[in-house]
């Protein structure tokens, strides 16, 4: 087989003006604008693109187009790129993959000799045993892995991500499909038509006769006069509930790959017929080829496949083939007819070249054997839909069997008729479209109560009374009198086929999964009706009998980065971070908040707290306005303690648990007024408890009179802590006494900081020191940090972090919901059982929590070890003695600054709850250390002096 | 992806709210047997077919509200409720 470029073709698409110069495998070669890397190289003369994937076989065009399995090549650092469709540039660095050392001496290519072993089940059943070998297996196998080369400096590339919602979408843009894009759009509907290709035109672009070219002409005229949306190179990839698609382009000006996500109100299925490859003995070899990829390339690419060819033909594409061939001066040395019993058997020549054609009995001396067996009709969007597509023997291809009335097919898919009849058909499928796509439409703008009113009743659900299309009659031509490969991407034979079915794996699922035939990189495309057809044989069956696989999406491949798309995470700071960002902060990523870690030294900060005065943004603490009559009744039922009794002006501590007991979230709410309240939580159950909050409300007390407001973004927090903490408030507060005795600990005030009026004042602090806890309406964040920073330089004011703030509520012994308890950590195991009122009527998780009462629960505690300078990791194992046994596990451990030792939190087995329980904890190193259990929370100040004061 | 009909914002990706999950009666808390309350906090009936279930309009009007839902078709039967039963536990 030689190819060479011939002369111009009247439907040639590329431009000879514009020469391309690319390298393959090193070398120079040169294409013209329009070609596609393979169309370039076989027009050089190139026979062999790939090795195949078990046996290293050479390989060479099949499909010459997307599906194409023998063409995926590497570009420059991107893998797995297709040959067959991706366009030539110019400077392209084009590499073949799966070869070593080169494309033509391909060491591996030993495989092949060793073929006869490499069946079905080869590698499971060979390198079973022994099973301490298996990593060396591995290691040597993985050289033999398919694929192209990942390079990890490749930079990251730009993709991106739509989101559009048109009335109708056409997947597949052939004649059918762009008539249904133009009459939909002709009744009004905003349509979307997705072609795979370069271009819109289907099985026209590549047809010499002229009736086809003036018919392409004329639907490219009335689509660029439409208000249709265009997009090429682009697939449909997936169908999901309600129309929702998953469309990737391939050809963004900017993006890398782009995922368009369409809401769909109908979908419209004209993706064509795939051309199936014919299984016979030598049927891989360089020089067989569709007759699809026989036209594409005389045709769209003027390039002549070869010199002497065998055509074997079953329907008129293959005629079509042979009079293509002939015209750009292949010579035809037999015409095999499939229709009317002609058979082709084999071909032999070397491992690189057919050089001769077996059929009919008969030796052909030939070059080139095109084949045109039948179709694959790619039901994949309907088989997402739900429909079950079904076989007609006498079409020898499935059809659609009953999809959804939003997902209407049309085209190849949907039958055969000449171009006139594809055409009207395609034309009656987008009126239908169009019609019921704006029934949806009605339907989803009546039912939004807040939209604008639409104006008159729903329009009836059209009927479908398109006239059907036939079905042509085709001989079912799936395997010759010899064997071959069905699957050219996972060099699968129909031999392996019919001997996994012999083996047990006889349906068609189980034989795919054993052989991991369909499961290469074409998908099935080329390879399912071969595959069940082989099946079918082994078992004495039908196509029908055997059934077929499921096409799941996505359709064509898309890149994990079209997938990921840009970055849509929102990021979250405080209005104070700008000062923290001036201030040699080191960040910390909580959730989506960005907060203050440490700046600098966290020991540091946690001595000036002890000592002086020190401040932290606490803005992502969760914060809820309630107000109306029933709150301590919602508080009562959401809190485990009592809260019916809490003065205007108060604040308490409260645990909440979920309806299982076990620990939800915890928090100090506070009342400022006679019936408005303020709620915080934790910081990464802000949003959780909100949502808990309005559940209740909602769905158990919808009578209660409780309004509910998150405005945990509308107050900048500050927690001002330390000794010197009054001290500071001081002079800068105005309008409150903030004397101990007239604002003590676990009350609030409303007050005016730094001029800023409506700031609100909690005496609470997780630190364990006198502390104010500051919310300021957010604009003014910034501002009081700054005054309270500036009014305290002499008395040494300075910012902390949040890892000064755990290492001080660690020395406390505060535990964290999350950090010291997990799923399963009831309430009372936080050691705060006494806050658990059971002589409430209700209130979530009760029943669980009066069950739990009664019962010895693992505990939180405080644990010492007894080497002051041991910090046993988080998550270390509290083991029993020197066995494994697991008694708890440390939940927190910190090295304290201010006792100069190693604390920690843990949870532990009941009986190993009590004051001076000696521990052994296990490190991660193996080690085996002492540690005693001390009988309070707080490592330090456990009388509470310190924030009492 | 499902479209789910909120009432007040209408038809929305179902990535928009927060599954409920069935509606379930909660039980007295001061009568409720240990078997009783654990098949309120655990069982589900599961059917393939009508379930009345809830959502939570998270991205929206932040209602919770109930429907039935035809978990073998996805189908939507109206009109959907104010939410009247809780879910699970949190």
């Amino acid at each position: 087989m030689t190819m060479s470029r011939q002369g111009v073709q009247p439907t040639e698409v590329i431009d000879r003006a514009a020469k391309l110069r690319f390298r393959w495998n090193g070398k120079r070669f040169s294409g013209f604008e329009g070609d596609t890397i393979a169309s370039a190289l076989a027009a050089s003369g190139e026979q062999i693109f790939s090795r195949s994937m078990k046996y290293h076989r050479p390989r060479g065009i099949l499909t010459a187009d997307y599906w194409d399995p023998n063409l995926m090549v590497q570009v420059g650092d991107d893998p797995n790129v297709r040959a067959g469709h991706r366009l030539l540039e110019s400077g392209m660095d084009v590499r073949s993959q799966n070869a070593w050392p080169s494309l033509n001496r391909d060491i591996k290519a030993a495989n092949s000799l060793f073929g006869r072993f490499l069946t079905a089940g080869f590698y499971y059943k060979t390198f079973m045993r022994p099973q301490w070998l298996w990593p060396t297996y591995e290691r040597v196998l993985a050289t033999f892995a398919p694929g192209g080369k990942i390079d990890l400096d490749t930079p990251h590339a730009y993709h991106d991500k739509r989101y559009t919602h048109p009335d109708v979408v056409v997947a597949g843009a052939g004649p059918a499909g762009i008539e249904a894009a133009l009459a939909a759009s002709g009744e009004g509907a905003s349509v979307l038509l997705v072609s795979h290709e370069h271009a819109v035109g289907g099985h026209l672009r590549y047809s010499s006769d002229a009736a086809d070219q003036a018919a392409l002409a004329e639907l490219r005229a009335a689509l660029d006069a439409s208000d249709v949306e265009v997009l090429t190179d682009s697939t449909v990839t997936g169908r999901y509930e309600d129309n929702w698609l998953g469309i990737v382009q391939r050809n963004h000006p900017i993006a890398v790959e782009r995922l368009i996500k369409a809401r769909a109100k109908t979908l419209v299925a004209a993706p064509g017929l795939i051309e199936r490859p014919y299984v016979f003995e030598g049927n891989d070899r360089p020089g067989v080829i569709t007759s699809g990829a026989a036209r594409r390339l005389a045709n769209l690419w003027g390039v002549k496949p070869g010199e002497r060819a065998v055509v074997f033909s079953a329907n008129a594409d293959g005629d079509a083939a042979a009079a293509d061939l002939e015209r750009v001066g292949t010579e035809i040395a037999a015409v095999i007819d499939g229709r009317t019993g002609g058979r082709i058997s084999s071909t032999s020549g070397s491992s690189r070249a057919v050089d001769a054609v077996v059929a009919d009995g008969a030796s052909i001396d030939a070059d080139l054997l095109v084949v045109a067996a039948g179709w694959t009709a790619p039901t994949s969007l309907l088989n997402m839909a739900g429909d079950r597509p079904v076989y007609d023997p006498a079409a020898a291809r499935f059809f659609p069997s009953d999809p959804p009335s939003n997902v209407l097919a049309t085209g190849g898919l949907a039958g055969d008729a000449d171009l006139d009849g594809l055409r009207q058909h395609g034309a009656a499928t987008g009126r239908l479209a169009a019609a019921r796509a704006a029934a949806v439409r009605h339907r989803l703008q009546s039912r939004t109560a807040r939209a604008l009113p639409v104006d008159g009743d729903e329009p009836a659900w059209a009927p479908d009374e398109r006239v059907p299309l036939g079905r042509d009659p085709h001989p079912e031509l799936y395997r010759a009198d010899t064997h071959g490969m069905v699957d050219m991407s996972e060099d699968i034979s129909s031999k392996d086929l019919v001997a996994a079915a012999h083996e047990g794996y006889d349906s068609v699922e189980l034989a795919k999964r054993y052989t991991t035939a369909t499961m290469g990189p074409s998908q099935g495309k080329l390879e399912t009706v071969n595959t069940v057809a082989a099946i079918a044989e082994a078992r004495g069956e039908t196509i029908s009998q055997v059934g077929t696989t499921v096409w799941r999406p996505p359709y064509a491949p898309l890149t994990l980065g079209a997938l990921a798309g840009r970055m849509f995470e929102p990021v979250r700071v405080s209005p104070i971070h700008p000062w923290h960002e001036a201030n040699n902060v080191s960040i910390i990523q909580a959730g989506q908040w960005l907060r203050p870690d440490h700046y600098g030294d966290p020991a540091a900060e946690v001595r000036n707290v002890r000592e002086n005065v020190g401040l932290i943004d606490v803005t992502p603490l969760g914060k809820l306005d309630l107000r109306g009559p029933d709150v301590p009744k919602l508080l009562s039922l959401l809190y485990v303690n009592k809260w019916m009794k809490l003065g205007v002006g108060r604040v308490r501590y409260g645990m909440m648990c979920a309806e299982d007991g076990v620990v939800l979230d915890d928090g100090v709410t506070g009342r400022l007024g006679e019936d408005h309240y303020m709620m915080s939580t934790t910081s990464s159950g802000a949003g959780g408890v909100w949502e808990w909050v309005e559940n209740w409300l909602q769905t158990e007390r919808p009578d209660w009179q409780v309004h509910v407001t998150p405005v945990t973004t509308a107050y900048a927090s500050i927690n001002v802590a330390g000794p010197k903490s009054r001290e500071l408030m001081s002079r800068v507060c105005e309008g409150v006494d903030l004397d101990a005795e007239a604002f003590p600990y676990m009350t609030v005030r409303e007050a005016t900081v730094a001029g800023v009026a409506g700031c609100f004042m909690w005496r609470i602090g997780f630190t364990g020191e006198l502390s104010f806890e500051l919310h300021v309406p957010a604009g003014h964040g910034l501002h009081v940090w700054e005054a309270l920073m500036d009014s305290g330089s002499d008395l040494g004011v300075g910012p902390f972090g949040l890892e000064a703030q755990r290492i001080m509520r660690l020395e406390k012994g505060h535990f964290i919901v999350g950090q010291d308890t997990d799923g399963l950590t009831l309430g009372p195991s936080t050691g705060l059982g006494s806050l658990i009122k059971l002589d409430k009527d209700d209130f979530a998780g009760k029943p669980e929590l009066a069950w739990a009462a009664d019962r010895s629960l693992p505990m939180v505690v405080a644990i010492q070890p007894d080497d002051p300078d041991v910090v046993p990791e988080e998550a270390a194992q509290i083991v029993r003695g020197d066995t494994n046994e697991i008694l708890g596990r440390i939940t927190s451990s910190r090295y304290s600054p201010t006792l100069n030792r190693s604390i920690c939190l843990g949870q532990v087995e009941p009986d190993l709850a009590a004051g001076g329980t000696k521990v052994t904890v296990l490190l991660e190193s193996g080690e085996r250390i002492g540690a005693t259990v001390i009988d309070h929370h707080a490592h330090f100040d456990p009388a509470g002096e310190r924030l009492r004061g | 992806m499902l479209l789910v009909p909120c009432p007040n914002c209408g038809p929305r990706n179902s990535t928009d709210l927060r599954y409920g999950g069935e509606s379930h009666a909660r039980p007295d808390p001061n009568t409720a047997s240990p078997a009783e309350w654990r098949a309120y906090l655990y069982l589900r009936d599961n059917p393939a077919g009508w379930l009345r279930e809830n959502w939570y309009c998270a991205s929206g009007c932040r209602r919770w509200f109930s429907i039935e839902r035809n978990t073998a078709t996805n189908e939507f039967r109206d009109p959907p409720l104010p939410g009247d039963k809780r879910g699970g536990a949190a």
